[in-house]
């Protein structure tokens, strides 16, 4: 997708603007929260298996280029094949000329943030390949021309009603004259349609949670049943993934999925945990003919040794963004990019850049809520504070806060003058202040736009303990 | 007779230039624990603006003055969750590469404490002699309750407060929006997060609203003024010393 | 260089020194032992303890269960599924001996085929190869007597699930299955745990988004195949 992250505030101000996009946050801020809360309190081992599931991923990326050998080794000993890309350019080729090879018009499609990350339904378009979104929520934002907004719940910015006008506007041609009221309605609606899209398509794109090396397995987590109706039916099942994804063998993979639905959604367990290993066997009455998997690097393996490293333990939960204030505030499609909330915040610079990326980084109070809930404990706030001081190193931070960062610095280096400002400071902003606050801040409308600056009492506490003669030492 | 355990003030920047009251009630409460109370001149801020800018060098330089005025002092304590966590777990990392510093700052972080955790957690302190009819509500300051664990504390020593009736604030560990120089950085943002909490603290019926932070109280109190609310706004220690007799913020 | 060499090339500079790393020799040592890392108490236990608790989990999140002595109590469990719900007396039935030796002679009014599913079909009945009782699990898994499209299609799925086959632990269920299979993996295992559903509008929890609507589980405390 075309990134906006650049117009990071302009984005923000949008959305505080949009009365059903606050009305759709305020349910993610309350369901999401408290259904994560639950699951981790009725499993006492939580987190336990926290602690655990970031051995095993640390594990894995240290021997990274072993487990990955031995995923593709045990893929094709299954049949399959695997394609590595290092550029999302490369990857929508690769796919394109699959899907080419067996001259297909219709794909459907599971739900994959790498597929995003790529752009490759506009791509599979350009070129008479007609790419069909089946999880709901990428359905519906499908027919609304817009990118996801959360990584788990791509339409959680939307209502109820816009969906409706959503599906009666897109509908019709398939005889769907009433706008629908009801979510089962809506639903059932688009199950309807989107069956025959599964049973006509030529091949299925489904993404994967995670990559098992000791069985060669492909794994996708779902709710709703598209993503295995989308692999299954097909001539070809097309896994789009990328290298940070392999674990090293079953018990690994079991215990993050025991982390990984109650960090998401509250879930025990997702409803489809699906292990895909090759093309289907001689004698199988069903499973697609060929088993392909996409397998993107895309400026991963850079993070490797760097302070950035624990990125990639990241398992596409959302718990980050589902307990994210900024989040709440301003939804998933403030951030501009594919990866919206503090994940987005820590890795959109790694594949857009820092000058594009550089207000997400800078988007958060440091609250310190994702780094609490991140099922791999993942130090958001601590990357974040990287990317800042690569912005102010290499001056990607515009000039007036760096300045004035440097200045302040500077008299807080040196006690003696930095005491004479606070004094003045401390008068001056006293003297501003009626019935004990300032309404309008000169040069801090920042702050004064939207709320009052409480007037300071006027003397610094420095002073008024040498007017005591307090102790010094 | 033992001597009594030497406290040396780290002020923070905001308390000495805005709310000094604060600075004389962290001292007070201390003293009463049993401590003495010392102020070294020589402290400004503990560098966190800049480090949160991602201006490392300032930082360091800051972080070294820092270390340089009260790595002599037995005990270091704020009354702020933000300028501790600052000292305690950020010294150290700033230092990582330089073995003779991240030494001097280990042992500096070991030893500071944000006020009222000191209190309860060294001194024993279990109550407090104060008074203040009033039905207040507690806002977890992020810094304090994520970095240094800082929940029960003041829960406990208010219940102790006379004529005090403490309700829970709901989503009471959610940020304020105050973020340092976040808000004035994204300052939309940063209005419509303190505009939810200011919400929830009207909603609780309270007439006084506490945290443990300046930075979050000055961003609270002006939301709260803002909107016209009649809610009294206070740092924790103000009302644990019982020195209530100064206008609460952004009052006349 | 293929993408390929020039990735595994970065990868070997990048980690040739990282802590953690170990040899292949202990990696693959580390495969082979196999050692789950972490099971929690609520997967612990057997017999008649975890048939419980998996029925309990499996009904917390809307799946259905009935528990029968014998096969040959399955048709009739079966057909009272069907009737409850008002549906169509046809279903597809897996292609396994243990299934298609099911004697419908007591329920003459169901219509059974067996292969996979087709679009049409509106009720299946499967096997499941084993159930997980720490969330009411079922593990499926592909095969010529147990096609896949038998789990996605259908609007109802009613699975047959031996009472021995429940294990406590997602480990415990993947040893049997290495167990049955060895080196010859089956193309698709499917970890099942309730029927389909999406909260993707407002987040209202909706049941039956794309695969079954209703997922019945028909527990055999004594599935020894029945004589003549």
């Amino acid at each position: 997708m075309q990134s906006t992250a650049f117009d990071f505030e302009n984005n923000a101000h949008k959305a505080l603007d949009d009365a059903e996009l606050r009305q759709a946050m305020a349910r993610v801020a309350t369901n999401f929260t408290g259904g994560r809360a639950a699951a981790a309190a009725r499993l006492p081992e939580f987190e336990a298996l926290r602690d655990r599931a970031v051995e095993i991923k640390n594990h894995t990326i240290a021997n990274l280029d072993h487990y990955l050998a031995l995923f593709e080794r045990n893929v094709e000993k299954r049949g399959g094949k695997v394609h590595w890309c290092a550029t999302p350019r490369e990857a929508r080729e690769t796919i394109l000329s699959l899907c080419r090879q067996v001259g297909a018009r219709t794909v459907t499609k599971g739900k994959s943030m790498i597929a995003e990350e790529i752009a490759l339904n506009p791509f599979l378009a350009e070129n008479g390949v007609e790419p069909i979104e089946t999880d709901l929520g990428e359905y519906i934002i499908q027919l609304a021309d817009e990118p996801p907004s959360h990584i788990i719940g791509p339409a959680v910015h939307k209502t109820k009603r816009q969906v409706a006008d959503l599906f009666h506007e897109h509908h019709r041609k398939y005889g769907k004259e009433k706008i629908l009221t009801e979510g089962g309605d809506m639903v059932a609606e688009a199950r309807e349609i989107l069956r025959q899209k599964f049973l006509d398509a030529d091949v299925g794109i489904t993404g994967a949670n995670f990559l098992v090396a000791e069985t060669g397995s492909t794994i996708i987590v779902t709710n709703e049943g598209n993503g295995d109706l989308t692999q299954t039916l097909p001539q070809m099942h097309i896994v789009i993934s990328a290298i940070d994804k392999v674990v090293p063998n079953l018990e690994d993979v079991s215990t993050i999925l025991r982390v990984l639905a109650r960090s998401a959604t509250g879930q025990e367990m997702s409803v489809y945990t699906t292990f895909s290993t090759g093309p289907r066997r001689d004698g199988d009455l069903d499973g697609p003919g060929q088993f392909h998997v996409v397998l993107l690097d895309n400026g991963r393996s850079g993070l490797l040794g760097t302070e950035k490293q624990d990125l990639l333990r990241c398992i596409r939960c959302g718990a980050c963004m589902n307990h994210c204030p900024v989040y709440h505030a301003v939804g998933g499609h403030a951030y501009g990019w594919v990866y919206p909330g503090p994940i987005g915040a820590a890795i959109d610079p790694v594949f857009l850049g820092l000058e594009e990326a550089r207000h997400l980084p800078q988007a958060s109070t440091f609250c310190g809520k994702c780094e609490q809930v991140c099922p791999m404990r993942i130090p958001l706030p601590k990357i974040m504070r990287h990317w800042r001081e690569e912005s102010f190193e290499r001056r990607v931070t515009p000039v007036v806060p760096r300045t004035l960062m440097e200045a302040w610095a500077f008299v807080a280096r040196h006690p003696r003058l930095y005491g004479l400002g606070a004094r003045l400071a401390a008068r001056i902003l006293k003297a501003l202040g009626r019935d004990g606050k300032i309404v309008s801040l000169p040069l801090g409308s920042g702050w004064t736009d939207g709320r009052d600056f409480p007037a300071p009492e006027g003397r610094t506490f420095q002073e008024m303990w040498s007017a005591r003669r307090g102790a010094r030492s | 007779m033992t001597q009594k355990p030497r406290v040396a003030l780290f002020v923070t920047c905001l308390v000495d230039l805005h709310r000094p009251s604060v600075g004389f009630a962290a001292v007070k409460l201390i003293e009463e624990a049993g401590a003495e109370v010392f102020v070294p001149a020589a402290q400004t801020c503990c560098g966190q603006p800049a480090y949160n800018s991602g201006d490392r060098k300032d930082a360091i330089a800051i972080a070294r003055q820092v270390i340089a005025t009260f790595e002599d002092a037995p005990y270091v304590v704020a009354p702020s969750g933000s300028c501790a966590g600052m000292i305690r777990h950020h010294y150290p990392a700033l230092f990582a590469g330089d073995p003779a510093w991240k030494a001097r700052a280990d042992r500096l972080a070991a030893k500071t404490y944000e006020l009222v955790s000191f209190l309860t957690d060294v001194m024993g302190v279990e109550r407090v002699a104060a008074a203040l009819p009033a039905r207040a509500t507690y806002h977890d300051s992020c810094s304090g309750l994520r970095e240094l664990g800082i929940k029960e504390q003041p829960r406990k020593l208010l219940a102790t407060v006379d004529g005090l009736d403490l309700v829970e604030l709901p989503g009471a560990e959610t940020c304020c929006g105050f973020g340092g120089t976040f808000c004035v950085k994204y300052p939309e943002v940063s209005v419509e997060m303190v505009q939810r909490k200011a919400d929830d603290v009207a909603a609780t019926g309270a007439d006084l609203l506490l945290a443990g932070d300046l930075g979050c109280l000055l961003n609270m109190a002006g939301k709260l003024s803002r909107d016209g609310r009649a809610i009294a706004v206070r740092h924790v220690a103000e009302v644990l010393a019982g020195v209530t007799d100064t206008p609460a913020m952004g009052k006349d | 260089m293929t993408a390929r060499d020039r990735l595994f090339a970065n990868l070997g500079r990048a980690l040739a020194m990282a802590p953690g790393r170990v040899s292949p020799a202990e990696a693959a040592a580390r495969l082979d032992r196999r050692t789950p890392n972490l099971i929690p108490d609520r997967a612990q236990g057997s017999g008649e303890e975890l048939v419980e608790r998996f029925v309990q989990w499996a009904e917390r999140v809307q799946a259905t269960t009935a528990r029968v002595a014998t096969l040959a109590d399955v048709p009739a469990a079966a057909a009272d599924f069907l009737n409850r719900h008002n549906l169509p007396q046809r279903l597809r039935l897996a292609p396994h001996p243990l299934i298609e030796g099911l004697d419908w002679s007591s329920r003459p009014l169901i219509e059974v085929a067996s292969g996979r599913a087709e679009a049409h079909d509106l009720s299946s009945l499967a096997l499941a190869f084993a159930g997980i009782a720490e969330t009411g699990t079922l593990m499926l898994h592909s095969g010529p007597q147990t096609p896949t499209t038998l789990n996605f299609l259908p609007d109802n799925h009613i699975v047959l699930l031996p009472a021995r086959a429940i294990a406590g632990s997602y480990e415990a269920a993947w040893a049997r299955l290495r167990a049955a299979f060895g080196d010859d993996w089956p193309r698709t295992v499917n970890l099942v745990t309730g029927p389909s559903r999406t909260a993707d509008i407002e987040q209202e929890l909706i049941l039956g988004a794309h695969g079954p609507r209703r997922l019945h589980i028909i527990i055999v405390d004594d599935d020894a195949r029945q004589e003549g």
